[in-house]
């Protein structure tokens, strides 16, 4: 059969089951979740691939916030949280005794669903990071703050007023901002939890534009609601229900001819 | 997959408009099926004025193709549906696309019908007739197994275009056993052979649906593969 080659669709589809660890971002090994009594997470397996971006989709309370936030260790912030299983970064899991938890949220930045800047001017926000790293060079910090700026596309909308409150910024510029303040320190995988659902239309499509450019440098996971908006920015899309792991494939295939008759059910709409 | 729902949508909205449009094929389905049925009876009959009534008819089949293109594409824009939902969609559309087509098949089969000729044709004729009811009846269970969305059935129909393609070559080598006997039987020998490479062209659109209901209940895309390859696809 001819296959056409196009520049445009080309992101060709990874056996995700046999990743090579050279490709691998993350990888998720028999992750089991409770709250108190609650089980959130059952049995959660997968390998996230390197410089790619992977949606998490599923209905509300279906554990994909839930296994995101796992990701940077979020929830050791919730109390009667009790987690099993292993998430490795670099062959390491994270929830090994010796990780500095610290250490780890610089190497994966999350972004949230409503813009949190800081109440401090533009620059400030975006070298927030550096700064608590012991960074005060003036001159480096200039750079990483442009350079950040230009990586979330917003570095022409603020590059004359970086140093009036973050506050002055519409939404969708604060979530830009945000994203900039994330990757300043320059982390490897960049978390984002439904970071467009308080946003316009077109201030969302901004964002998706980003998630694309971000791709080159970074592994973007990205929780959402907009089921249209996975399959827009996603390279993969993993189906949650219940808070099991359905399906995970590439994107085409999901929106396409999923395999499992939930995964249908729930992205033709009939399942909410 | 087990079988494919097609209600239960949350939108119940989306569902009357997926099954209006479903049903909106089906009416254009058996609209062509008349045509060609009429068609036929007109060449079989050389009925003028049956083949003139297929040939005005043919504007309702067009219309029907429009009218329903501009549907899946309201409904791509409005739902953006997914899934078995846009698989059925894009189905659809190609389907009407194919059934326009055998609309355009019947005209010409009428034209042959409205031919002035003289009565040593008429054997010539009744060859086709018979050709003519295998594509009719092929016809008929295509739009049966898009009714139900049978690929069981598709995959049966898709090998019966075989053998209307064999009665096709058989109908060729006695036209132009006609043709040599006699030259000036050609262009009443000509306008039989037109007449029978659309009936001919009928079993190939009706392969096409057949391919497009597989799609839709598979979606496997099999069209250009061997029949085995196929077979394959659908009871892995």
């Amino acid at each position: 059969m001819i296959s056409i080659d196009s520049s445009v669709m080309k992101t060709e589809a990874l056996d995700l089951e046999n990743l090579p660890a050279s490709e691998t971002a993350l990888e998720i090994h028999n992750l089991n979740l409770h709250y108190g009594n609650k089980q959130a997470l059952f049995n959660v397996s997968m390998k996230i691939p390197k410089k790619r971006v992977t949606a998490f989709i599923g209905p509300s309370g279906c554990g994909k916030s839930t296994l995101l936030r796992c990701i940077n260790r979020m929830n050791d912030l919730v109390d009667n949280c009790k987690i099993s299983g292993e998430i490795r970064l670099h062959g390491q899991n994270i929830y090994d005794k010796a990780v500095d938890v610290a250490a780890l949220r610089r190497n994966v930045g999350m972004v949230f669903q409503r813009p949190n800047p800081f109440p401090k001017s533009i620059y400030e926000n975006v070298v927030y990071g550096l700064r608590l790293q012991g960074l005060n060079n003036r001159r480096e910090l200039d750079e990483a703050c442009e350079r950040s700026l230009r990586g979330a596309a917003i570095w022409d909308e603020v590059k004359d007023r970086l140093h009036d409150n973050a506050f002055g910024l519409s939404g969708g510029q604060q979530q830009r901002l945000v994203i900039a303040r994330a990757i300043a320190i320059e982390p490897e995988v960049l978390l984002l939890d439904e970071p467009t659902s308080a946003l316009d239309p077109i201030s969302t499509l901004t964002i998706e534009e980003l998630i694309t450019e971000l791709k080159t440098k970074y592994t973007v996971v990205i929780v959402t609601h907009n089921m249209q908006q996975a399959a827009r920015v996603s390279d993969q899309t993993a189906f949650m229900y219940m808070g099991e792991l359905v399906e995970y494939a590439d994107t085409n295939t999901i929106f396409t001819t999923p395999t499992q008759r939930k995964t249908e059910d729930y992205i033709t709409g009939r399942y909410g | 997959m087990d079988k494919l729902s097609t209600n239960r949508h949350i939108s119940g909205q989306f569902n009357a408009e997926l099954e209006d449009i479903r049903n909106r094929v089906l009416a254009m389905g058996g609209l062509v099926e008349r045509q060609l049925e009429q068609a036929l009876d007109a060449l079989g009959a050389l009925d003028a004025e049956l083949a003139k009534r297929v040939i005005d008819g043919d504007h309702k089949v067009n219309g029907m193709e429009v009218a329903i293109d501009e549907e899946c594409t309201r409904i791509i824009a409005k739902r953006q549906p997914a899934a078995s939902d846009l698989r059925l969609i894009i189905a659809i559309s190609k389907t009407i696309a194919d059934l326009e087509r055998i609309g355009d098949a019947c005209v010409r089969i009428a034209k042959a019908a409205l031919e002035k000729r003289n009565n040593n044709q008429q054997p010539l004729l009744v060859s086709i007739e018979s050709m003519g009811r295998h594509a009719t009846r092929m016809l008929h269970s295509t739009l049966d197994a898009l009714a139900r969305m049978d690929v069981e059935s598709a995959l049966e129909l898709h090998r019966e275009d075989a053998r209307l393609d064999k009665e096709y070559e058989g109908i060729i080598r006695q036209l132009m056993t006609y043709m040599m006997e006699d030259p000036r039987s050609i262009p009443g020998v000509l306008d039989v052979l037109w007449a029978a490479r659309a009936v001919e062209r009928v079993g190939d659109r009706c392969k096409n649906i057949c391919e497009y209901i597989i799609y839709y209940v598979k979606g496997k895309d099999v069209r250009h593969t061997s029949y085995e390859d196929m077979e394959k696809d659908i009871h892995r």
